[in-house]
C-alpha cells in the first residue's frame, strides 16, 4: 500500500510540511517494501488559485491510498475524496514519526477538512 | 460623457467629490458607483433604492450522464476550476473565470454554462438624477464582473459619473476603461503623492485625459502642486481642509450641503472638462 | 509564531499609519506589506538592502503577426473583449489588449493557425528588504496586472519563511483595502484581524462589510476607531454595535495632525515627541499584543 505525505525535504527526518496545496513536495512512500520516492510539487507554488485542487489532482494520479498532512482545506478534500484517498491530519514533527503513527493506527482522520476555504 | 472619479490611495474623497458633481452639474446626470467592495454614494444622497437585480456570471455544470471524464475540460482551463479524475470531474465555481473553454472543448456536450450569483445591482432615481450602485456579495473574490453590470448601465445621452474603487489594479481599471475623462483625488501628504503617481502611470498607459482635484488642502503649494508640476498635470481645483467639512462627512451630509460655494466651481469643471474634450466647441464659464 | 493583519474596509482610515506605530513598537517581528495595489508602508519604514524577485502568475495570449490569417476567430472566441483589430476593418492587423486578457487560453486552443503563443505574465515584483526594525517583505502589481491576491498570498509565504529562518514570534500584514480578493488573501488563516475605522457614515458602512467577512472566515477581530472625535455619537454607535458581533474595541484615537506630520517626516507617529496621541496607540498595541498571547 502506498500513501503520499507532504513534505519540507527528501529524507525520512525532514519535517512534514503543514500545508497540502503549497507543499513544496509529496513523500511517496510504499509500505510494503518501505521504500519510497519524491514527487516535486513546485508547479503549486505558481499556480495563481487552486493550488490545493491541483495537488489533490496530482495525487491521485500517484495511485496512493493515504495522504498525511497538517492541514488540508475543502476544495482539495473533495477532490481526494471523490478519488477514493484518505486525509490524516498529523503535527508530527518529522516524516518518519508521521509514518509510524500510521503504522501504528494512531493517526485520525475526521473524515473532513480540517480547515476553512481559503484564497490562497 | 462619461467621467470616472478616482485616486489610487483610498480616503482622498473620492466619493465625497464624485456625488457633489452629480449634485452639481445642471444638465441630466446619473451617478454609477463602481466601488462595489465598499460602495458608498448612496449613503450621500437622499433616497432609497429602488430597484434590484442579481449580478450573475456564468459558471461550467456537467451532465454526468453525458461525460466521459476525458479531462479535456480540465486540461483548458488555466484556474484549476475543473478536476478530472479518472472516475468523476469535478467543478469549483468560486476558480472558475468564465471564459467558456471548457464548454466549448467538451467531445460529447456534457458541460453547460448556467447562472451564479456574484453580486447585486440597485437603482434608484430623483429629481436630480439617477443613480445605481453595484455591490460585491461577501465572500466573493471577484468584483470586475459587477462593475461591469454597472458600467452596463451607462446613459450615454447623459452626463455619466464613476465613482471608482481605489487601488490601480483591475477593478480600478475596468472602471475607468472606455471613459472619456478621468478626475484623480488626492491629498498633500506622501501616501498621497506616492498612490497619485501609481494612478498616473495606469492612465496614461490607458491614453484617457486627465486632471487633479487636490483635497484636504493646508497650504497652497505642496506635495501634489510640485508632482503636477513636474509631470504637467492640470489640477483643477484644491479643497481646503476644513474639520467642519469633515464632521459634515461624517453624518453622511454631501459636500454641497457643508460648502455650497463649491456648486459653481464644480459646475466650472464639467465645463471645463467639456473643452478639453472637445476644444471646437467652446462652452460658457470661467 | 503569530501572524495578525491590519484591515479597513474603507480606504483613508490611518491603517499604514497605525500598522507602522504598531510594528515599530515591537523588537522580533516581520512586516509586510500586503497592499500590493498600492503600497505605502515603505515610505515610512525606508527599506534597503532590498532582494528583488519577479513575480509570475498566469499567462497571456500574444498574437504570433507573421502566422496570423486574420480568420477573426480569436476575436469572436474571446469573452473579455481582449483581442483588438487596428483598423477595425477586414484586413485590419489583430493583437491582444494585454490590459483586457484574462489568460484564459481559448483564443491560443481555438486558433486554426496556431498563432498565438501563451508565455507566462510578468505581474510584478517582490522584495524582502532589511529596515529599521527588522526585515519586510512588500511587493508592487504591475499596472494592470490581476492576481494581486497570489501576490499577497505569495509575500505572506515568504515573509513566513523568513520569520522562521530569523526565529522572529510575530508577522504584522498591512492589508488591502475592500473586501474582495486580495483582502481574503491577506487575513485566511492568520490569528488575529485589527480593524481600523473611522465614526463617519461610511466608515460605519464598510465596517459592517468587513465584520461579516472576518465572520465569513473565522477570525477573531478587535476594533480600534481613529479620528474618533469628529463624531463621538458616531464612534459610540459603531462600538455598541461591533460589540453586537462580539468585536471589542481597544481604543480610540483622536484626529491628530501628528498623524501627517510624522508621515512627511518619514517617521511613524509612535516616534514622534511624547504626546497623549503617542501613548494613546502605545496602549493600544499593548492590549494587542496581550491577545496574541
Amino acid at each position: 500500500m502506498k500513501i503520499a505525505i507532504t513534505a519540507y525535504g527528501e529524507s525520512l527526518a525532514d519535517a512534514v510540511d503543514s500545508r497540502f496545496g503549497r507543499a513544496s513536495k509529496f513523500m511517496v512512500y510504499d509500505l510494503d517494501k518501505d521504500t519510497f520516492e519524491i514527487v516535486n510539487n513546485s508547479q503549486n507554488l505558481n499556480a495563481p488559485q487552486g493550488a490545493g485542487i491541483q495537488a489533490a489532482q496530482n495525487v491521485a494520479d500517484l495511485g496512493v491510498e493515504a495522504v498525511i498532512t497538517g492541514h488540508c482545506g475543502p476544495k482539495a478534500f473533495s477532490v481526494l475524496k471523490a478519488a477514493g484517498i484518505i486525509v490524516y491530519n498529523t503535527e508530527a514533527k518529522t516524516i518518519q514519526e508521521a509514518i509510524q503513527l500510521f503504522k501504528e493506527g494512531k493517526l485520525t482522520n475526521t473524515g473532513s477538512p480540517d480547515v476553512d476555504a481559503h484564497w490562497v | 460623457m462619461k467621467i470616472a472619479v478616482a485616486s489610487g490611495k483610498g480616503g482622498t474623497g473620492k466619493t465625497t467629490i464624485a456625488v457633489a458633481l452629480a449634485l452639481a452639474a445642471d444638465e441630466p446626470v446619473q451617478l454609477l458607483d463602481c466601488d462595489v467592495e465598499e460602495p458608498n454614494c448612496h449613503i450621500f444622497l437622499s433616497f432609497n433604492t429602488e430597484e434590484e437585480a442579481d449580478v450573475e456570471v456564468l459558471k461550467p455544470v456537467i451532465d454526468e450522464t453525458k461525460c466521459i471524464n476525458c479531462g479535456r475540460c480540465a486540461e483548458i482551463c488555466q484556474f484549476n476550476a475543473i478536476v478530472n479524475l479518472k472516475i468523476k470531474t469535478l467543478v469549483f465555481p468560486e476558480l472558475c473565470h468564465s471564459c467558456g473553454g471548457c464548454s466549448l472543448v467538451c467531445p460529447t456536450k456534457a458541460i453547460t454554462e448556467e447562472k451564479y450569483r456574484v453580486g447585486i445591482l440597485q437603482k434608484a432615481n430623483s429629481i436630480d438624477l439617477e443613480f445605481a450602485m453595484g455591490k460585491l456579495d461577501i465572500g466573493q473574490a471577484m468584483a470586475v464582473p459587477v462593475i461591469k453590470a454597472v458600467k452596463a448601465l451607462a446613459d450615454n445621452n447623459k452626463i455619466v459619473i464613476f465613482d471608482a474603487p481605489p487601488g490601480t489594479s483591475c477593478p480600478f481599471i475596468q472602471t475607468v476603461s472606455d471613459t472619456d475623462f478621468v478626475i484623480l483625488i488626492t491629498e498633500p501628504t506622501p501616501f498621497g503623492r506616492h498612490d497619485l503617481s501609481l494612478a498616473v502611470d495606469t492612465i496614461r498607459k490607458l491614453g484617457i485625459p486627465f486632471a487633479v482635484i487636490i483635497n484636504r488642502v493646508t497650504a497652497k503649494e505642496n506635495l501634489i502642486t510640485e508632482y503636477c508640476r513636474q509631470q504637467n498635470i492640470d489640477i483643477f481645483l484644491q479643497i481646503s481642509e476644513d474639520r467642519a467639512v469633515a464632521e459634515a462627512y461624517s453624518r453622511g451630509e454631501n459636500l454641497l450641503q457643508a460648502k455650497p460655494q463649491l456648486k459653481t466651481v464644480l459646475q466650472d469643471v464639467i465645463i471645463r472638462i467639456k473643452n478639453i474634450l472637445d476644444p471646437g466647441k467652446t462652452q460658457g464659464g470661467c | 509564531m503569530k501572524e495578525i493583519v491590519i484591515i479597513s474596509g474603507k480606504g483613508g482610515t490611518g491603517k499604514t499609519s497605525l500598522t507602522a506605530s504598531f510594528a515599530l513598537l515591537t523588537s522580533n517581528s516581520v512586516l509586510v506589506d500586503c497592499d500590493v495595489d498600492a503600497a505605502d508602508l515603505h515610505l515610512i519604514l525606508t527599506p534597503y538592502n532590498s532582494i528583488t524577485h519577479d513575480f509570475y502568475s498566469g499567462n497571456i495570449a500574444v498574437i504570433d503577426q507573421d502566422k496570423c490569417q486574420k480568420c477573426n476567430k480569436c476575436r469572436q472566441i474571446c469573452r473579455f473583449n481582449a483581442i483588438r483589430r487596428q483598423p477595425d476593418e477586414i484586413g485590419g492587423e489583430y493583437s491582444v489588449n494585454p490590459l483586457a486578457c484574462e489568460g484564459c487560453g481559448v483564443c491560443v486552443y481555438f486558433c486554426p493557425a496556431k498563432a498565438i503563443s501563451f508565455p507566462e505574465r510578468n505581474c510584478g515584483e517582490w522584495y524582502i528588504s532589511d529596515t529599521r526594525n527588522g526585515k519586510m517583505v512588500h511587493a508592487r502589481l504591475g499596472i494592470g496586472a490581476e492576481n494581486s491576491g497570489k501576490l499577497v498570498s505569495l509575500i505572506r509565504q515568504k515573509a513566513k519563511e523568513t520569520a522562521l529562518e530569523n526565529s522572529n514570534d510575530l508577522i504584522i500584514i498591512d492589508g488591502p483595502p475592500g473586501i474582495g480578493c486580495p483582502v481574503i488573501a491577506s487575513l485566511t488563516g492568520t490569528d488575529l484581524v485589527i480593524i481600523v475605522t473611522e465614526p463617519s457614515l461610511s466608515g460605519q458602512h464598510d465596517l459592517k462589510r468587513v465584520l461579516k467577512l472576518t465572520k465569513h472566515f473565522g477570525i477573531k477581530a478587535l476594533l480600534v476607531i481613529n479620528k474618533w472625535d469628529i463624531n463621538p455619537e458616531m464612534t459610540e454607535k459603531i462600538e455598541n454595535q461591533a460589540l453586537e458581533n462580539d468585536v471589542i474595541t481597544l481604543g480610540r484615537i483622536p484626529y491628530d495632525s501628528v498623524f501627517t506630520t510624522a508621515q512627511v517626516n518619514g517617521k511613524a507617529v509612535v516616534e514622534m515627541p511624547d504626546s497623549d496621541v503617542v501613548e494613546n496607540i502605545r496602549s493600544i498595541w499593548t492590549k494587542i499584543y496581550s491577545f496574541l498571547k
